[in-house]
């Protein structure tokens, strides 16, 4: 997804890929494997990316030469992703037309990342995309204890998962749920590891989250 | 961050946190938190989450304790990026610090 930007931008600008998959690698090796990157492509089954403050997929971190982020994270579409356009077929279901036209409603805009990334590369720190240090702390969310010990109960849930322990697994990814609601990563991954059956486990689906909680919510609008 | 057991050493604290037991108390990069009551055999891992302001998790029926990340403030507590390391498809390990010197996007997705 990221290697034609990749092959475009490099050397002046690496990407690296970072997957949340509590399966681990198996779950990545075929989407990365046909992608055949040339930039790391790394797997992160714990979730540790949620210290920064990463919530939803995809999201991109900013990061210059020293090391320090000039951009924390944010939705991150190379392109204009197929959702938005897919036509609902005339044998679709109500909630299969239902999904299509809230996925079409999901806030992207893949041109105005991408354009502001070649910004930052071509301009380097005079690029207006580039923000303080005080202003990336600004703009990090909050973390408060709750949130904080949802990532412990997710990292748990991981260990549990990969050692076998499916009931305890699903127990913790529960409580990371429920302690930080606003996750998606926490939510559909434990939904992928349950499969068809994870309305029944977890009581509630994408479709009805994303309801209440507001197609507009999914992707934050980019702030530029 | 996982770990096997209600107290460990020093090392496997350090190992697993990148917080390290000092004279000063427990440290990392330039930061350090008053800590006393620990030696480099044995840290109580609930006396080392309250001084770091970490939440404490225990699976007694696994003999599991996960310690979360300092909370309180912001996600980022400053801009400068952490050294995460993770592994690739291979198992290999990558760190972040080696990025240095090349400008970077980090690019969180799944296959779900």
């Amino acid at each position: 997804m990221w290697q034609e930007l990749r092959t475009e931008l490099y050397p002046r600008l690496e990407i690296v890929t970072v997957a949340l998959e509590a399966r681990g690698s198996s779950a990545a090796r075929p989407w990365i494997e046909k992608a055949n990157p040339a930039h790391p492509a790394l797997i992160d089954g714990a979730h540790v990316l949620a210290a920064l403050g990463v919530i939803n997929v995809p999201t991109g971190i900013w990061v210059d030469e020293a090391g320090t982020i000039v951009r924390p994270p944010e939705t991150a579409y190379p392109r204009q992703p197929a959702f938005k356009d897919r036509v609902v077929p005339a044998e679709a279901t109500p909630l299969q037309r239902e999904a299509i036209e809230l996925t079409r409603r999901l806030n992207v805009d893949a041109d105005r990342y991408v354009a502001a990334l070649r910004d930052w590369v071509e301009r380097g720190v005079a690029s207006r995309y580039v923000l303080s240090p005080d202003e990336v702390v600004r703009r990090s969310r909050p973390r408060p204890l709750a949130e904080a010990t949802a990532a412990a109960h997710f990292a748990l849930a991981q260990h549990l998962h990969g050692a076998g322990e499916a009931a305890l697994a699903t127990k913790h990814f529960k409580e990371a749920q429920r302690l930080h609601p606003t996750s998606w990563t926490y939510r559909r991954d434990a939904w992928a590891i349950a499969g068809p059956d994870h309305p029944a486990i977890y009581g509630t689906t994408w479709l009805d989250d994303v309801k209440r909680e507001g197609v507009e919510n999914y992707y934050p609008r980019l702030e530029l | 961050m996982i770990f096997h057991a209600a107290r460990v050493s020093a090392a496997e604290l350090e190992r697993v946190t990148g917080w390290a037991l000092k004279p000063e108390g427990l440290c990392r990069d330039e930061r350090c938190v008053p800590f006393t009551g620990g030696s480099d055999d044995a840290i109580g891992l609930a006396d080392a989450a309250r001084a770091l302001g970490m939440p404490l998790v225990e699976e007694s029926r696994a003999g599991l304790w996960a310690l979360g990340p300092r909370s309180g403030g912001k996600a980022l507590e400053t801009a400068t990026l952490p050294d995460i390391t993770l592994p690739d498809l291979d198992g290999g390990l990558f760190r972040f610090a080696s990025l240095r010197g090349r400008k970077t996007l980090i690019v969180a997705w799944a296959s779900w």
